[in-house]
């Protein structure tokens, strides 16, 4: 199982806000598709799957508030 | 680049922050528009020039409040070349001119890449479609670098100064 983390975005920046996601569970994505777009002080981002896969469960809506490490999503590697 | 004149609709922005209704924009040809960056809503006109560097910050640094810092640093550095002194505000992003806003920024990152980025007020003509919104979010007057200094300035003359700044600060690769 493969964990989607939010990186480190920067000294400083602890948060993020999730604005949307580009996937829900079940979807399977190609390594760097999109999965979620996410926001911090006056920048947008997003991030990309860190694996090929299918996903698992999704940890955080859109709106929800995200801490530099946490778990955003889960991908099961081996369902492609 | 410099837009024709349109509100944007940035990733937090809240639609309560557009003042005017539709009637009132519709009047001056005011169109409003959602944008992938962040920040709230703001206004582009003509007057505007509008730096938007495509910069893949994975070759200069990680770090998106680096990348806002040193978008400000370059219109502090304009306004210092025009002999005024801009100032930074604490929790506001972008370039202030005492409690005037000046510059607005709003960014973008896809991989590390940037795009959207710094919105200068250059001209006087669009400072009135501010009222029509509260700018980022916040009660705050813009103003612009014809306002500071009463005096004609040439959009072709910013564009140039910033660009020639941009590669000196060897953030354009």
């Amino acid at each position: 199982m493969i964990q989607v983390i939010l990186p480190e975005l920067g000294e400083g920046i602890e948060k993020a806000t999730v604005s949307f996601w580009y996937f829900k569970a079940g979807d399977t994505v190609k390594e760097k598709d999109n999965l979620v777009e996410l926001t911090t002080d006056k920048a947008a981002f997003n991030l990309p799957s860190p694996s090929a896969g299918t996903i698992i469960e999704v940890f955080f809506n859109e709106g929800d508030s995200v801490n530099v490490g946490e778990v955003l999503a889960l991908i099961d590697g081996s369902v492609r | 680049m410099s837009a024709p004149g349109g509100h944007s609709v940035g990733r937090s922005a809240k639609r309560e922050n557009i003042l005017a209704g539709p009637a009132a924009l519709k009047s001056r040809g005011i169109a409003v528009y959602d944008v992938e960056r962040g920040g709230d809503v703001t206004y582009h006109g003509p007057g505007q020039l509008l730096v938007y560097p495509v910069v893949n910050l994975a070759h200069v640094k990680k770090d998106i409040r680096f990348y806002l810092r040193a978008l400000e640093e370059v219109g502090l550095a304009l306004l210092a070349a025009f002999g005024v002194t801009g100032r930074r505000k604490e929790g506001a992003s972008g370039v202030w001119f005492g409690d005037q806003k000046i510059a607005s920024l709003g960014i973008a990152i896809k991989q590390w890449i940037t795009y959207h980025g710094l919105a200068v007020n250059v001209k006087n003509d669009d400072l009135p479609n501010f009222s029509l919104i509260r700018p980022c979010g916040m009660d705050i007057m813009m103003t612009s670098l014809e306002a500071v200094l009463q005096r004609e300035v040439s959009i072709i003359q910013v564009k140039q100064m910033l660009t020639e700044d941009f590669f000196r600060r060897r953030l354009a690769i």
